[in-house]
């Protein structure tokens, strides 16, 4: 083992203690004990979050912006205080720049249809990148089908890293948008956002960013980087499923179509005609994830409170001391090496298919990603047609690391 | 090692997966499937070649996959080769019980008896779509329609 044990290290992070904090990590799995390993698909949630979540639907909830009854007052109170909080965690510089989505997804799509669709005309070009998520794929595909878009796609190198100027170079007078990746949720690349965002908006292109991976592993000031949009997600975050949160821009939220149309969104209807309410209610038809949003605060309020430089190195030194013991076996090649890279480790195993890998993993309580990570564009680039993928948490432990270098040798003793 | 997965990896899966038999395509393919599994990205395509009297004169697959999906399409071709379309799509609706663990007594007892191997993957219910993959595809390739998937 190469890694040194960081005594100052050990001293400011206390991963029992984390670990303390969600009940799930003491299960076990097949009869071994779990070592959860499948965070970036989504991530666990400790107590704190489930415990607001549950005193808030057990004593205070109510719909939003609607009654003017006690419960209905402090649901919105509640409702708009999570917005307040993401505000924060992303220091945008207004609560009214911060939409709440169902989900990373539903984010990147509402800024294809709000504010991408309605200015582009055919021939006009999309830059996206190999290491995108379908998520920050498919939207643009959209725009491509309906409306005779091009996709310019960027390569990311060998080592998976992604090149300002391979970025740079792709703007052309007729890109009207960068969408890229924060973090590759396969390669754990980071992307070098806030270079990428002065040399689009140096030719006036707004850039997109897909935080679901970064928001979790990288400090987000949407400030300091001056993103146009920034999307994330709250399940990969430690908090609930069904809500995630759109960051944009004042000027381009209010110069964006409606998205979803129903309750909420207006400002008047009548049988000729509708106004449309400002932004960010414009945007969110409907009645909201009420309960998932005092969840997802919650789970900033949490994640806020950690030491993230602590945590940060801790899941480096965990990404390390696993990819140091992978790279030992000769049947296994690591796919990103991106320099700075995330707490990500995807690899092929030689003669071994990922899913009959991750098999085994599981009867020994690892649980891993294994497939396309949907990702297919980037495993098309790498020449694979899946990979097995371990991604840490700061409640991940070095043990845990261990006994899934343990199941992988065992894995190749079944099928190799 | 853990019962159930001494089970799925029996030394007759992991041979069917390293040396699958009748792989590759067929030139006189009378009837051709891609099946495609959407979960994992393997792919498969089978060939078909039928006979006057609707009999499956030869058959052979290609395409990637894990053990599971490579050594059960091999284990189709073995079987339903020389089986006429009616016997071979009995065979399929008996595997597919077969690998979801429910009665698969309408197998003959000779192919269960060689299908045997293949139900261990019913103690893995994420695992029971690579197993089923080929078959679909060997259906949809007989039936001549849309391309099968599993997801």
């Amino acid at each position: 083992m190469t890694l040194r044990p960081n005594l100052k290290l050990a001293q400011r992070f206390d991963v029992d203690a984390l670990r303390d904090e969600f009940d799930i990590l003491s299960r076990t799995v097949h009869g071994k004990p779990l070592a959860y390993l499948d965070n970036a698909a989504s991530a666990q949630k400790p107590r704190a979050v489930l415990a607001a979540m549950a005193e808030f639907a057990t004593h205070d909830y109510a719909n939003v912006h609607r009654g003017v009854h006690e419960l209905s007052a402090r649901a919105t109170q509640r409702y708009e205080a999570a917005r307040e909080t993401v505000r924060r965690f992303l220091n945008s510089a207004h609560p009214d720049e911060i939409v709440f989505t169902k989900g990373g997804t539903e984010a990147i799509n509402l800024v294809s249809y709000a504010f991408l669709a309605p200015r582009l005309k055919a021939g006009d070009e999309i830059i996206v990148t190999t290491m995108e998520h379908h998520s920050n794929i498919v939207p643009w595909h959209f725009l491509r089908e309906r409306q005779g878009a091009v996709l310019r796609w960027v390569d990311v190198d060998d080592d998976g890293a992604l090149s300002i100027d391979a970025v740079d170079a792709a703007i052309g007078p007729r890109t009207k948008l960068v969408a890229v990746a924060h973090m590759s949720n396969v390669l754990g690349t980071v992307a070098p956002l806030k270079e990428i965002v002065a040399r689009a908006q140096a030719k006036g292109v707004p850039v997109l960013a897909d935080g679901c991976q970064g928001a979790v592993h990288e400090r987000v000031d949407v400030q300091d980087l001056d993103v146009d949009f920034y999307a994330f997600t709250g399940h990969k975050l430690y908090g609930p499923t069904g809500i995630g949160a759109l960051y944009a821009k004042r000027a381009h939220l209010a110069a964006m179509r409606p998205f979803n149309g129903g309750g909420e969104m207006i400002a008047e209807v009548s049988r000729e005609q509708i106004t449309y309410a400002a932004p960010p209610a414009r945007f969110e038809a409907g009645t909201p994830p009420i309960v998932e949003a005092v969840g997802l605060a919650a789970a900033i309020d949490w994640f806020s409170s950690q030491d993230r430089q602590a945590v940060a190195e801790h899941e480096q030194a965990l990404l390390d001391h696993a990819t140091s013991e992978i790279e030992k076996l000769n049947w296994v090649c690591v796919v990103g090496r991106a320099p700075g890279k995330g707490p990500i480790l995807s690899f092929e195993t030689a003669g071994m298919h990922a899913h009959d890998v991750a098999t085994i993993l599981d009867r020994e309580g690892v649980a891993v990603r294994a497939g396309h990570h949907c990702a297919q564009p980037l495993m098309e680039r790498f020449g694979v047609a899946s990979t097995t993928r371990a991604s840490f948490a700061p409640y991940n432990s070095h043990a845990e690391v261990e006994a899934f270098v343990a199941a992988l040798a065992k894995a190749r003793k079944i099928l190799g | 090692m853990d019962e159930s997965l001494r089970e799925l990896y029996q030394e007759v899966i992991l041979d069917h997966s390293r040396h699958p038999r009748h792989f590759g395509a067929l030139a006189e393919a009378t009837h051709r499937g891609e099946g495609h599994n959407p979960l994992c990205g393997d792919r498969v395509t089978v060939y078909l070649k039928l006979d006057g009297d609707g009999r499956i004169a030869d058959i052979s697959f290609e395409g990637r996959g894990c053990a599971i999906s490579q050594a059960s399409a091999s284990l189709m071709t073995n079987l339903v080769r020389g089986r006429t379309v009616e016997e071979a799509e009995d065979l399929t609706g008996g595997f597919l019980h077969l690998v979801k663990g429910e009665n698969a007594n309408g197998l003959a007892p000779a192919d269960r008896e060689t299908l045997d191997v293949m139900a261990g993957v019913s103690a893995f219910p994420m695992r029971v779509k690579c197993a089923t993959l080929a078959w679909h595809t060997m259906q949809s390739a007989l039936e001549g329609g849309s391309p099968a998937k599993t997801e």
